[in-house]
């Protein structure tokens, strides 16, 4: 398989996940206290690397049938999560993921806690907003590494997308001080959701033992398809989100 | 106790999300594709594609149903 498409999925998939574990870091560093907030983050990603470390390399120990049947049916169950998610927000049945308004969350939550130092920690609420900020999210990151990775057979190109997605987020962080509001997460998470959807389905049934026409090929069919699907269902939806939404009787005073 | 029923609650949040019914058409789709190709020969490539958008559709239908 082609390194690119893998680097690129798990660069915007990563890249998602990284802008949420931002918004929580900047809500605990800058309405709290930084040192607190780092070791945090530090600690998380420590326990991050841990558990790739130990799951990683067990999973690569599977039999590729196995392991793709497995990883298939999980990737296409996470992925049908992220399409119905995306899909709900883009037809408005659901409120689009807002960083501003979750950062002002957080930044109302971190303001009324108080301080309590514990365990050689300056602020306790900053390190543990941090520490499950950057775990939670950073999770999701390490799924899509290892299944993505091993899989394709090619961990070291998912390791680079989802390095580069987390060098790119926390750069542009930096320089902006704010969570990144201009960042189109929903088009993103669509985009990952049908990537996901796609590789899951054509890795899960090559580990049920179907041949796929064209081998490696059939996935420049598979995913316009899921991607085409998925504009039907949102214009769809939008439809049906306008027909609940027009108030009874509108369309029999229009005809007339 | 407690502890485990949390990590449970988790990861079934994590990886099946809000609608399990489309997690268990994925699995059934997956178990028709092997009992197919195995048992009956076919090589059904087409079965689980079919099986994940009807599951995605049927999800999405249910979510929004007289909203």
């Amino acid at each position: 398989m082609n390194a690119l498409p893998l680097i690129l999925t798990v660069f915007v998939a990563c890249a998602v996940e990284a802008v949420e574990a931002l918004t929580i870091v900047l809500a605990a560093g800058i309405t709290r206290e930084w040192r607190s907030t780092f070791q945090g983050g530090a600690v998380a990603l420590v326990a991050l690397a841990v558990i790739t470390a130990a799951v990683g390399p067990a999973v690569s120990h599977l039999p590729l049938t196995a392991l793709r049947l497995v990883v298939g049916a999980l990737l296409a169950i996470f992925g049908l999560q992220w399409l119905r998610k995306a899909a709900l927000r883009a037809a408005g049945y659901k409120a689009l993921h807002d960083e501003a308004s979750a950062y002002l969350r957080e930044v109302t939550a971190a303001q009324q806690a108080g301080v309590q130092r514990r365990r050689g920690v300056g602020d306790w609420y900053a390190f543990t907003l941090a520490f499950k900020g950057v775990l939670l999210e950073g999770l999701e990151v390490v799924f899509i590494v290892i299944t993505f990775g091993d899989n394709a057979r090619n961990i070291g190109g998912a390791v680079i997308g989802a390095a580069a997605a987390i060098v790119v987020v926390a750069v542009a962080g930096v320089a902006v001080r704010a969570p990144l509001t201009k960042v189109p997460e929903n088009w993103m998470k669509l985009a990952v959701g049908v990537m996901l959807t796609s590789f899951g389905t054509f890795w899960g049934a090559e580990g049920a033992g179907v041949t796929w026409p064209g081998n490696d090929a059939a996935l420049l069919v598979l995913v316009p398809v899921i991607a085409l699907v998925m504009a039907a269902c949102i214009l769809w939806l939008r439809a049906r989100h306008a027909a609940g939404a027009a108030p009874a009787g509108t369309s029999e005073v229009i005809a007339r | 106790m407690k502890w485990l029923r949390s990590i449970g609650a988790f990861w079934y949040d994590f990886v099946i999300g809000d609608d399990w019914r489309a997690a268990a058409l994925v699995v059934i789709g997956l178990a028709l594709t092997a009992i197919l190709t195995h048992v009956a020969g076919v090589n059904a490539w087409w079965a689980l594609p079919v099986l994940a958008v009807a599951a995605l559709v049927w999800s999405l239908h249910r979510a929004t149903a007289g909203k």
